[in-house]
């Protein structure tokens, strides 16, 4: 029997805003527990919430980038239920007028065709604190630093089709936050984390599956994970004769799988009513039109451009796109080689560096392209010597690893180790005499038809120039003297 | 001259600002009578003296050294609702008995600015959820009319405290009458500003969309010079209202000539106590020989209120009051097994019985299947009334009717019988849902006990309802009737 699988995604962003959405705590992470936690996080008596403007211009940012409506008049409502780390025993949130309707993404998928994926809709809404069960010899502590931070939480239509298309969804999503500075996207600290509704049912069939919500899923990797584990695990109950109940799942990120939290009939029944403390958001298109101005150029746009302005292929300009910093940097360092009429470096090449060589050693030291040891400036120094034939791409390698370990620049590292490749054609034929001295048997063997051996010459008389000598160079002149 | 305890706000004021007395001397003087009889009214959760003394002599400083505002120095009581730094504020609760406020609310902020000193707490009914003040935690005020009757509520110690003339006057809060009830069955004036010109900013709330602070006085020109002192845009409230406030007091002698009175037809009814009926009658004939002019006005959907109040108030105070969960102040219960243990023994011994019964009745018509029915369905009807007024006030300047069908009822004559309860603000209600101010003050008594005139005007209208309300009580002098035994 055939399957389809079908997912739709609920995505918590963090917007980064100072303070958080209605008091006037700081949202800054890593702070003792509690000491960001005002009067109006703690729920005290009498205390009223004022909505952050900054939250709501973050959240017009992501609509507008999405090609969503914004929402004239929004209203936040109350989702009541109890949790010691909900200090008002009800959430802030918005239920039935969101701030934004409706939008889309363009995602690739792996045969390179785009694929549309619809929003439904995006809404503000306030974070919880955190229990504490550790450390507290049976207690629970609660800390309500996080309480109040606000959250624009994303909704996709049911409209991913694999878990790779989630995760390709989810990861386009975390781009465009980043490029809109509104979420720092930092899915360690929960700043970026989702919701996976999943279900299955026979290819063709129109009417979707019973679905499960697998609950806080905070990394990509586990989107993947938890939602191929849990189409198996619905698959395989279903071609047993079982069925599927609507529940609310965790996963297990040590096993691998994921685990009944509640089921339907367990769930709240969150009483949802309009907040009477909050009056209704009121948009109107001048300010609509001014945090359009605002929005910078878009993940879409920008790889449009490189492909256009630097001839680059889908995949690199999606890939150098993927951050709006790493595409900085790359344009960075192909504006400070245009500086250098008559170099021959394409950008084609600058890209092939950059995300090869220089992402390895991110990769490798766990840094982000911000972070990176060797600045656009130095990066393109290096590459100007590979132009201008002062070092051979192999040796740029080891040139660009040094840079990295020792925070110099090239220049300073080719001449300090002597890398510096030979063109001077006698110290190349030198060499090459010397090679053929010590090899007289193989240099025979050669000259009666045993071509082959033309490699052996030049590895050798490479090895003898310490791998300095000019290839081009060194395999010319190492033809016509082994030709005699 | 008459004693200190029976004179004005305004007089009162004017004596501390010529050094004729001190505001220690003032506040001794108060304290003194608030102590004498609290045995025998109740009408104080805390009574606050030392500070009172220090907050005082602080006052008498600034008088001193010519720093003074128009009320420096006089003492006054805020309802035990309102969170005032370092004191005690306890809603009338079990659950907050113990709770000591780390802040001030905006209003008692805002008269502490203005160098008010702070005598006590008043009783209240618990979290305001009551019409005679027997829900209270810490036991019922006793009318000073009759000790067997009941003084109203929710804010029947403000209004008992001020009728006793143990202070000159109270803050209060008014969600469905619980300003204007108590200021009718004790015989003082009663002031529930429009909802948004006070801030609610450090306001216990009942419930959010119907609360409103004010002031429970002797007059309305002592309730015009305080309103100045409370009313304004707060930025920690987004539902208090950006609007300038004008000097109260200096529009209080305008002439009512040619001013349109609505009478209420709908208040006029089966329920009103002829004896009232007859009060409101002849102080209509007071303001009509004023030169105002009286027209019948009708508010089709006015007696829908109560049914309409009792889902809106309920739903509202059922989210209010989840935050009272024993998780992080106030009641917890003694050593819970669990959370769910926690939650249950901590709301269920730290909450008396009416406002379980209300969080009760708010959660179940916000619960799925019933909030259309109920939720939705009352928050229609409440924009119906509302939209009843407003085309009232077309045709008129204010709305006059009685505000409550009887005088003071017995202690314990209505705590069997909710529903009978909530009819006591039939006539209060309206004005809650439409948001509008509305003033009650003494006309007369029926039997013995003092009623209420309600006048009703349209938002922002404060300045209107002072100046009639003012007007009257310069024909009248009811407002300066003292119960036996407090003169």
């Amino acid at each position: 029997m055939a399957w389809e699988t079908v997912i739709g995604l609920e995505i918590h962003a963090q917007l980064s805003t100072q303070s958080k959405i209605f008091s006037g705590s700081s949202t800054a992470y890593g702070a003792p527990p509690n000491a960001q936690a005002n009067l109006v996080d703690l729920a005290y008596p009498g205390v009223l919430p004022v909505l952050n403007a900054e939250a709501v211009r973050m959240a017009v940012k992501f609509g507008l980038a999405i090609n969503a409506r914004v929402t004239r008049r929004s209203i936040f409502a109350r989702k009541n239920y109890f949790y010691p780390d909900l200090p008002k025993g009800y959430q802030i949130s918005q239920y039935e007028l969101p701030i934004i309707c409706g939008g889309a993404v363009d995602i690739v998928l792996d045969d390179g065709t785009v694929k549309r994926i619809d929003v439904t809709r995006a809404h503000l809404e306030e974070d919880a604190g955190k229990s504490l069960h550790e450390g507290l010899a049976g207690s629970t502590g609660i800390d309500l630093n996080r309480a109040g931070t606000p959250l624009i939480e994303i909704v996709s239509e049911p409209a991913m089709r694999s878990a790779k298309e989630a995760v390709a969804y989810l990861k386009k999503i975390h781009t465009l936050v980043r490029y809109l500075q509104i979420c720092d996207g930092n899915m360690q600290e929960g700043s970026f984390r989702c919701d996976a509704n999943v279900s299955v049912r026979q290819r063709g069939a129109e009417k979707l599956g019973t679905r499960a919500e697998i609950k806080n899923l905070n990394s990509f990797r586990f989107v993947d994970k938890a939602i191929n584990f849990e189409v198996a695990r619905q698959i395989e109950l279903l071609e047993g004769g079982g069925q599927v109940v609507q529940e609310t799942r965790l996963y297990d990120a040590d096993r691998g799988e994921t685990r009944s939290m509640r089921s339907k009939e367990e769930a709240n029944d969150y009483r949802y009513f309009p907040d009477p403390d909050l009056l209704p958001v009121e948009i109107d298109q001048l300010y609509i039109d001014t945090v359009a101005a605002s929005l910078p150029e878009l993940p879409d746009q920008k790889a449009q451009r490189l492909r256009k302005d630097y001839h680059l292929s889908v995949y690199d300009a999606g890939v150098l796109t993927a951050s709006a910093e790493l595409a900085d940097y790359y344009e960075h360092v192909v504006r400070e080689l245009g500086g250098d009429p008559g170099l021959a470096m394409s950008p084609k090449l600058v890209a092939n560096t950059v995300m090869g060589e220089l992402a390895g050693l991110l990769n490798r030291d766990g840094l982000e392209i911000s972070a990176s040891r060797v600045t656009a400036p130095a990066l393109a120094g290096l590459l100007r010597r590979i132009a201008d034939n002062t070092i051979s791409g192999k040796i740029a390698k080891d040139v660009l690893e040094a840079m990295w370990d020792e925070d110099q620049q090239a220049d300073a590292i080719i001449d300090a180790r002597g890398w510096r490749q030979i063109t001077d054609e006698s110290a190349i034929e030198a060499a090459i005499d010397a090679v053929m001295a010590a090899n007289p048997s193989q240099l025979a063997q050669y000259r009666s038809g045993k071509d082959k051996l033309f490699g052996f010459f030049v590895g050798q008389a490479m090895k003898a120039t310490q791998g300095k000598a000019n290839p081009a160079r060194l395999n010319e002149l190492l033809k016509k003297k082994l030709g005699g | 001259m008459s004693e200190l305890h029976e004179k004005s706000v305004v007089e009162l004021a004017t004596a501390l600002r010529a050094r004729q007395v001190s505001s220690v001397e003032l506040t001794q003087a108060f304290l003194e009578r608030v102590t004498r009889h609290q045995r025998e009214l109740n009408a104080f959760i805390s009574i606050t003296a030392e500070a009172a003394l220090a907050e005082a002599a602080q006052a008498d400083a600034r008088l001193r050294s010519q720093d003074a505002g128009p009320l420096t120095g006089v003492p006054i009581a805020h309802k035990d609702i309102f969170c005032t730094r370092g004191q005690k504020t306890t809603c009338g609760s079990r659950m907050l008995a113990n709770f000591v406020s780390p802040y001030d609310a905006t209003v008692v902020a805002r008269l502490r600015a203005a160098g008010v000193v702070m005598l006590g707490k008043t009783n209240m009914d618990e979290f305001a959820m009551g019409s005679s003040n027997e829900t209270s935690f810490f036991g019922p005020v006793r009318n000073p009319w009759d000790r067997e009757r009941v003084p109203g509520g929710s804010s029947g110690g403000s209004a008992v405290a001020v009728a006793a003339r143990l202070v000159p006057a109270a803050t209060a809060t008014d969600t469905g009458g619980s300003i204007r009830q108590p200021a009718a069955l004790c015989g003082v004036t009663g002031l529930k500003p429009t909802y948004g010109r006070v801030s609610r900013f450090g306001m216990i709330a009942f419930a959010s969309s119907l609360d409103q602070g004010g002031l429970l006085t002797r007059s309305a020109g002592d309730a015009a010079l305080l309103l100045g002192a409370i009313a304004g845009f707060d930025e920690r409230d987004s539902t208090s209202v950006e609007l300038p406030v004008p000097d109260y007091s200096a529009a209080l002698e305008q002439p009512l000539k040619g001013l349109k009175i609505g009478v209420l037809k709908e208040f006029f009814d089966k329920g009103l106590d002829p004896a009232i009926d007859q009060l409101l009658r002849a102080a209509l004939d007071v303001l009509r020989s004023q030169g105002a002019v009286i027209k019948e006005v009708s508010l089709p959907h006015l007696p829908l209120s109560v049914p309409t109040y009792y889902v809106v108030g309920p739903a509202e105070c059922s989210s209010n009051l989840a935050r009272f969960d024993g998780v992080r102040y106030g009641y917890r219960c003694d050593k819970p097994r669990d959370l769910l243990d926690l939650y249950q023994r901590s709301r269920g011994e730290g909450f008396g019985a009416e406002v379980k019964r209300r969080i009760m009745t708010g959660t179940y018509v916000l619960s799925a299947g019933y909030y259309d029915a109920f939720y939705l369905k009352a928050q229609r009807v409440r924009q119906l009334i509302s939209n009843d007024f407003e085309h009232a006030f077309h045709d008129v300047d204010v709305v006059i009717g009685p505000t409550t069908p009887t005088a003071a009822f017995e202690l314990g004559a209505k705590t069997s019988d909710p529903v009978t309860m909530y009819l006591n603000d039939i006539y209060t209600i309206g004005a809650n849902l439409a948001g509008l101010p509305a003033i009650s003050v003494p006309c007369g008594f029926a039997q013995g006990l003092p009623a209420g005139m309600q006048i009703i005007g349209p938002h922002f209208g404060e300045e209107r309802l002072l100046n009639v309300a003012h007007r009257y009580q310069l024909e009248t002098d009811w407002h300066r009737r003292t119960p036996a035994g407090f003169a």
